[in-house]
C-alpha cells in the first residue's frame, strides 16, 4: 500500500511571460511507513510538491492521491488523516505552549477534554512540560520546532509531512530533533521530508528523492544515489601551485588517467579501488617526486557529490555555482 | 483514548462545527491579543483622546452653526472608531499569514470560513468595548442622548453593524497584503479622507461642491447622521441627497452592500492565500 500517490503534478505561479513553473511533473511514491526524504535546493519546487500534497494549493495538472483520499476532491478527508509541519515554526507566539496545542486539537475537531488531555501527552512526549504554560515568545527556536511538530501529531497521523523541520536550528537542536522524527518512524508513520540538508536526508530517509528546478532528477537509497558516482577517491591538497603539474602527472599515472584537477583550491581528485592502500601509494609517489602535500584524505562518496553531478552545484547553494564542481569539499 | 477516538467522523463541514471553530479562532484571538498589553492600551486610549481632544481643543474653534458642537461631534467620533476596525483586522489576519499560521491552519479539518469569521468577531468584541468606553466618555464631556434608551441601543447596534462590516474589509485587506507592516497602513490611510470627507465633524455644506456630493453619498455620512437621528443628537441636515433625508435606512443599506461585498471577497482570498 502506498501512503502517498502522485503523478504528473503541475504547479505553475503567475501567468505570461512572468509565468514561474514551480514543480513541473512531479511524480512520487511513498509506501506506507517509509521515509522518503525530498532533497533539493532553496526553490527547486519541495515546499510548492508539499502544499500540493497536503491540500494547501491545487495542482494546475496531474493528480494525487494521499492516505487514499484525492487532495483535489476530498481534501477535507485528506486534511484529517495528515499532519504537517511547516518550514517556518506555525504557532501562536503569544499562546502558551499548552494553549497552541489545545487549540490545534480543538481545530482538528477534538472535543475540550480530548484536546486537553492531547495536549498533556505531547508537552510530556516533547520534553515540553515545564515550558507548558509559558508564552512561545519566550521559547527557543528548538523548543518551538518541537512544539510546531508536536502540533502536526494531535490525531496520531499515519502519515507526516514535514518541511525542512530543522531549518536554521543549530546543531544540537537538530540532533532532538532528528530523534524526536525516528520515534515516529519506530511508531510506523510513513513521513515525506523535505530538506537542504544532505545528511538530513542521509540520516533519516529510506528513499531519497533529488528535486531540482520542478523536476524529480534522481531517487533512490542513499547508497544507490552514492553508487551513482563510483566509490572512494582520493583527495590531494598540494602545496604550491607550481607543483600542481607533476603531481597530476604522478596521479594520472598511478590512476589511468582518471585525475580531476582544480587550480583554484590546489586540489587534485583520484578515484580509488582499494582503499587505504591507494592512499599510502598516492602518499608514497608524491613523495618520490617531491610534491608538498597540505591535506590528503580518503573519501567515501557524499550526498553532496550525488547533487553535485547531477546539477552541477551544491544542494545547500541557492545559485549555480559558477566554480567547477571539482570544488566539492 | 485509541486512534481511531481522535478521528474526526464526518469529513464535511456543518455548520455547527463551523460556528465551534470560529469560537475556537475567536478564543484564541482574544487570549493572544490580551497578551499584547500595548495594543490593548493603544486601542482603549486612542478613542479616549479622540474624544478629549475634538471636544476640548478643536471643538472651541470649530463652529458648528447652530448646535452644540459636542452634541454634533461624538457620533462622528464613534463612527470614525468604528470604522478604524479595519486596521487590526488586517494586522491580525496578515500577521498570521506571514507567520505561517494559516497554512497550518489551512491543513487541518477545520471549516474554512473559521479563521476570518474568528478574527471579525473577536475584533467585534473588541470594538464593543471600545464602542462602551468611548460612551461613558462622552457622557463625562456632557454628551448625552435624548431620544430614550430603545434608540439608543439601536444606536449602538448600527454601529456594531458598521464595525462588522469594516472588518469584513479589513480582512480582505489583510489577506491581500499579506504583511501586517504593510497591512498597518494599508488598512487604515484610505480611511482618512473617507472620514473626513463626510459629516463627521463638520457640516458638509461647508466644502466645495464636488467634496460636498462625495460626503452626502459617503457611508460614513449616512452612518453618523443615522447615529445623530437614533442618539437625538443635533444635526445639520441642508441637503437633500435621499441618504441625509433618511439616514438610518442608508446606513443599514451601505453596510449589509459592504458585507455583501466584502465578505465573500476576503472568503475567496483565503482559500487562494498562499503565504509562500
Amino acid at each position: 500500500m502506498n501512503a502517498i500517490t502522485a503523478e504528473g503534478l503541475v504547479k505553475t505561479f503567475g501567468s505570461g511571460e512572468k509565468a514561474v513553473k514551480a514543480v513541473g511533473g512531479v511524480d512520487l511514491v511513498v509506501p506506507e511507513g517509509t521515509v522518503v526524504g525530498m532533497l533539493g535546493p532553496n526553490g527547486a519546487g519541495k515546499t510548492t510538491t508539499v502544499r500540493m500534497l497536503t491540500t494547501l494549493l491545487a495542482p494546475d495538472a496531474g493528480r494525487a492521491i494521499v492516505a487514499g483520499h484525492d487532495v483535489v476532491k476530498e481534501p477535507q478527508a485528506v486534511r484529517s488523516k495528515i499532519g504537517l509541519s511547516g518550514q517556518y515554526a506555525a504557532v501562536d507566539e503569544n499562546l502558551t505552549g499548552r494553549e497552541n496545542l489545545w487549540l490545534f486539537g480543538r481545530l482538528y475537531q477534538l472535543s475540550r477534554q480530548q484536546a486537553s488531555q492531547r495536549a498533556e501527552e505531547l508537552l510530556e512526549q516533547f520534553n515540553l512540560t515545564e515550558a507548558a504554560d509559558r508564552t512561545l515568545k519566550t521559547y527557543s527556536g528548538g523548543m518551538r520546532r518541537r512544539l510546531d511538530l508536536a502540533g502536526s501529531l494531535i490525531v496520531h497521523p499515519k502519515i507526516l509531512f514535514l518541511d525542512e523541520p530543522t531549518t536554521g536550528l543549530d546543531p544540537s537542536s537538530r540532533l532532538d530533533l532528528w530523534d524526536v522524527i525516528r520515534e515516529r518512524v519506530a511508531d510506523g508513520a510513513t513521513i515525506l521530508l523535505t530538506t537542504q540538508y544532505l545528511e538530513e536526508a542521509d540520516a533519516l530517509a529510506d528513499n531519497i528523492v533529488v528535486i531540482d528546478h520542478g523536476h524529480i532528477i534522481a531517487q533512490g537509497t542513499a547508497d544507490q544515489l552514492k553508487a551513482q558516482i563510483g566509490g572512494e577517491r582520493i583527495e590531494v591538497v598540494v602545496r604550491d601551485a607550481e607543483a600542481l603539474d607533476t603531481a597530476e602527472q604522478v596521479l594520472n599515472l598511478g590512476s589511468g588517467g582518471q585525475c580531476v584537477r582544480d587550480d583554484h583550491t590546489r586540489k587534485l581528485i583520484v578515484p580509488t579501488h582499494t582503499g587505504s592502500k591507494g592512499l599510502i601509494q598516492v602518499i608514497r609517489d608524491l613523495d618520490e617526486a617531491g610534491v608538498a602535500i597540505d591535506d590528503i584524505a580518503l573519501r567515501r562518496p557524499t550526498l553532496d557529490d550525488v547533487f553535485v553531478k547531477l546539477t552541477g552545484r551544491h544542494a545547500e547553494e541557492e545559485t549555480p555555482a559558477t566554480e567547477p564542481a571539482g570544488r566539492a569539499s | 483514548m485509541t486512534t481511531t477516538d481522535l478521528m474526526p467522523s464526518a469529513s464535511r463541514v456543518g455548520l455547527s462545527q463551523a460556528f465551534t471553530d470560529a469560537m475556537t479562532i475567536t478564543w484564541r484571538n482574544i487570549r493572544a491579543g490580551l497578551r499584547v498589553p500595548d495594543n490593548q492600551i493603544y486601542m482603549f486610549i486612542q478613542p479616549i483622546m479622540f474624544v478629549l481632544l475634538f471636544a476640548y481643543v478643536f471643538g472651541g474653534a470649530i463652529q458648528a452653526p447652530g448646535v452644540d458642537y459636542t452634541e454634533y461631534l461624538m457620533a462622528g467620533i464613534f463612527v470614525q472608531t468604528m470604522a478604524f476596525a479595519c486596521a487590526p483586522a488586517s494586522v491580525g489576519l496578515a500577521d498570521d499569514m506571514q507567520k505561517g499560521l494559516i497554512d497550518r491552519f489551512r491543513s487541518l479539518p477545520m471549516a474554512r470560513s473559521a479563521v476570518i469569521s474568528g478574527r471579525v468577531v473577536a475584533d467585534l468584541v473588541n470594538q464593543f468595548i471600545v464602542l462602551v468606553i468611548m460612551i461613558v466618555c462622552g457622557f463625562i464631556v456632557g454628551w448625552t442622548f435624548h431620544n430614550g434608551f430603545g434608540q439608543f441601543l439601536a444606536a449602538i447596534g448600527l454601529m456594531m453593524l458598521f464595525a462588522f462590516a469594516m472588518l469584513w474589509v479589513g480582512a480582505y485587506i489583510g489577506l491581500s497584503v499579506g504583511n501586517p507592516q504593510v497591512a498597518a497602513s494599508a488598512g487604515l490611510i484610505w480611511l482618512f479622507p473617507v472620514v473626513f470627507m463626510s459629516n463627521a465633524f463638520v457640516p458638509p455644506s461647508t466644502m466645495p461642491s464636488v467634496v460636498q456630493a462625495i460626503a452626502e453619498w459617503n457611508p460614513v455620512s449616512a452612518m453618523v447622521a443615522g447615529a445623530r437621528d437614533l442618539f437625538g443628537n443635533q444635526g445639520i441636515i441642508d441637503s437633500d441627497a435621499w441618504p441625509m433625508e433618511n439616514p438610518v435606512a442608508a446606513a443599514l443599506l451601505w453596510c449589509l452592500l459592504i458585507i455583501a461585498v466584502f465578505a465573500p471577497l476576503a472568503i475567496r482570498k483565503y482559500k487562494a492565500a498562499s503565504s509562500k
